[in-house]
């Protein structure tokens, strides 16, 4: 089934086209806005940026269904945003408050939100995987038609919890699409130095579909997904789609400072020229699906939510020292848990 | 009151427990045909929804545990062999113990951990032989280890009510070991220490496979006129502290004989906190029993003399009683 018409129009619904470059701007300001407010030493830390990567968590998550699960990455805020979480509350939990989706407990690593079905973004490389599994499998034992996607990054391919994750799809029919976001860099190493095969080489052999596709295009990411979903949904066959991206930005805010070098100015230009921020709304009007001052009003109305966001977090109340020990168990840390004297004797 | 084997015990709260609550599902490797004897006949019972065979992917199925019980579920995962929990440590202790504080308290991880035939028990050589949960009171992670059937079937039905992750140490040494049981449903607390014999002299705190060495050491010594009361924490973490201080405020002597590792384990723990929050009634130095910080060695005579034994704990008592350290 072809989505692409010709002269470079979209395929898709208008709605849902002009949606996603919604989606992209949000994530891409979201994060710029991110930067400084590290800079600033507002938010604490370091964040992971994916700028530049927009067009994959804006493809995904815009074929995901209300009822579906996501699990997400150290790199994942483009995944949280447009899934749907309040910006205002992802902003606030990056700033460590009790506002916060998750009351600071989080950060930026640590989103999750069971409305959503966001299983957590994860600290950890390739960790979130098996949770997919577990948690799609167990939704539809209850009689559901969920799928999951499962976000990681390249560097994952080479973890072997992400392939044990994959076999257990296959063997007991769970529908998680694992979407690897291959921005050919773990942190400064590259992915050809540092596996054997192509990806979807590694992926074939587990006995799922595996394809891959261009993840600067969101709406031929959006395609894969809406094809990978459908045949999870009927028949709960697990997909694995590699979506070849780049990240315009460091491994993080710190990495600048670090002075490391890995990337070259031709290999940056050449993904910069792709920019999905700037050849999605041109396809868009190019098409006639984003009319003139269509851009400008959702740059204006996105640049306003980011403001609010940053104002209601900065307004937002710290936790209280007290109350570290709250969250450390379901039923709370009492008495018996020794760690809650952990000044003094 | 029907008198059952430990393991038998721990077998008749799974079922009970999933017979009570659909929610509670079982994933291992070998659980199908009941290798270690907890699972046998839960498959024909339950079916293939509840009672699922893993690949040895030790990772990937605790992970999937964690992201079944995000979602409702109540999975109880049996290790086959104890040391499997470090294949999988990053999904237990950086995972599931730490979900429901990162998401802000929007998810629970009610996952039960259970590991079978745990500890050294004769030749099973350096990787099969560790007891393995100190890692895991480190970490945070609530974990119980009973020493008779009772508790066995009591601490289970605990293990699986409780919404954070537990696990339950089913010492090899003591599995066969047999006690009344009771018919309905009793929930041993998480927590709560309990007498296994009462003294005066000395408190001898020992839990799970140390029990039984510590009871034959204070029959010995009753003979002398030494009365030891042997106190059984049964849950590591929580920890009955209370219960602790209270035998060592009678007797004023503590040793604490302990299957794992010394260093930073879970006699050190005792040993500090009565060091620190009962030092006035102390009136000898605190004695830890525990094994010696070294693999263990295959050849029986180097396993038992790495293992803390009945020798070591009296030896021990015999020290606290003259008031210096051994």
């Amino acid at each position: 089934m072809s989505r692409r018409g010709a002269n470079g129009a979209i395929g898709l619904e208008p709605e849902l086209a002009i949606s996603l470059y919604r989606t992209m701007r949000l994530v891409r300001r979201f994060e710029e806005t991110c930067v400084d407010l590290v800079k600033d030493n507002e938010i604490a830390a370091v964040v992971h940026e994916s700028i530049g990567q927009e067009a994959v968590a804006a493809g995904v998550t815009a074929a995901l269904g209300a009822r579906d699960y996501l699990t997400s990455t150290h790199r994942g805020h483009g995944h949280i945003l447009g899934r749907g979480a309040d910006p205002t509350r992802v902003m606030a939990e990056l700033m460590g408050r009790t506002t916060g989706t998750n009351r600071g407990r989080g950060g930026s690593m640590h989103v999750g939100a069971p409305d959503l079905g966001i299983l957590g973004a994860n600290g950890i490389v390739g960790a979130g995987t098996p949770i997919a599994v577990g948690a799609t499998w167990a939704a539809r034992t209850d009689g559901g038609d969920s799928v999951c996607a499962a976000f990681f990054g390249d560097g994952a391919i080479n973890q072997g919890v992400v392939h044990e994750a994959m076999n257990l799809a296959v063997i007991w029919d769970v529908p998680v699409i694992f979407c690897c976001e291959n921005n050919l860099y773990a942190v400064t190493t590259s992915l050809s130095d540092m596996t054997g095969v192509p990806i979807i080489e590694r992926a074939g052999g587990v006995g799922m579909p595996v394809t891959s596709v261009d993840g600067m295009d969101p709406g031929a990411v959006h395609d894969a997904m809406v094809e990978a979903t459908a045949r999870g949904r009927r028949d709960g066959t697990p997909s694995f789609i590699e979506f070849r991206t780049y990240r315009y930005s460091g491994h993080h805010t710190a990495e600048a400072a670090t002075g490391v070098d890995y990337r070259s100015d031709a290999e940056m230009e050449s993904w910069r020229r792709r920019d999905p921020l700037v050849t999605w709304p041109e396809r868009l009007a190019a098409g006639g699906i984003l009319a003139a001052g269509g851009k400008e009003a959702i740059d204006a109305e996105v640049e306003a939510l980011i403001a609010e966001s940053v104002r209601f977090a900065r307004n937002s109340p710290w936790p209280e020292p007290a109350e570290v020990l709250d969250l450390a168990y379901a039923g709370g840390a009492g008495d018996g848990f020794p760690a809650t004297t952990w000044g003094g004797t | 009151m029907a008198r059952l084997r430990y393991l038998e015990a721990l077998r008749k709260a799974l079922r009970d427990e999933m017979i009570r609550d659909d929610s509670v599902i079982v994933l291992g490797e070998d659980v199908e045909a009941g290798a270690r004897g907890m699972t046998t006949g839960l498959r024909k019972e339950f079916g293939a929804e509840r009672v699922k065979d893993t690949p040895i992917s030790e990772a990937g199925f605790v992970g999937f545990a964690t992201g079944a019980a995000l979602v409702g579920k109540r999975p109880v995962v049996e290790f086959q062999i104890n040391t499997m929990i470090f294949q999988s440590f990053d999904q237990v202790v950086n995972q599931a113990a730490k979900f429901h504080l990162m998401s802000g308290g929007e998810f629970r991880v009610p996952v039960t951990y259970v590991f079978a035939a745990s500890g050294a028990a004769f030749g099973n050589a350096a990787q099969h032989s560790d007891h393995p949960y100190p890692y895991l009171l480190h970490a945070g992670v609530k974990t119980v280890m009973p020493a008779t059937a009772d508790d066995a079937y009591g601490l289970m039905l605990s293990a699986i009510r409780d919404d954070d992750p537990v696990a339950l140490f089913s010492p090899a040494l003591i599995q066969g070991r047999r006690a009344e049981v009771p018919d309905e449903p009793t929930a041993v607390p998480l927590g709560v220490g309990r007498v296994r014999r009462p003294g005066g002299d000395v408190t001898v705190v020992a839990a799970g496979p140390t029990i039984p060495i510590a009871l034959r050491v204070a029959d010995k010594m009753a003979a002398e006129g030494i009365e030891l009361e042997v106190w059984d924490p049964r849950s590591l973490l929580p920890l009955d502290r209370d219960g602790i201080a209270r035998s060592v405020t009678k007797t004023g002597r503590l040793a604490v004989i302990d299957d794992a590792n010394r260093t930073c384990g879970f006699a050190a723990e005792v040993a500090a906190f009565a060091a620190s929050e009962l030092f006035g009634h102390l009136r000898a130095p605190v004695q830890r029993v525990t094994r010696a910080d070294v693999p263990i060695s295959f050849s029986l005579p180097l396993e038992a003399a790495a293992l803390p034994t009945a020798e070591t704990l009296e030896k021990a008592i015999r020290a606290t009683l003259a008031g210096s350290a051994s």
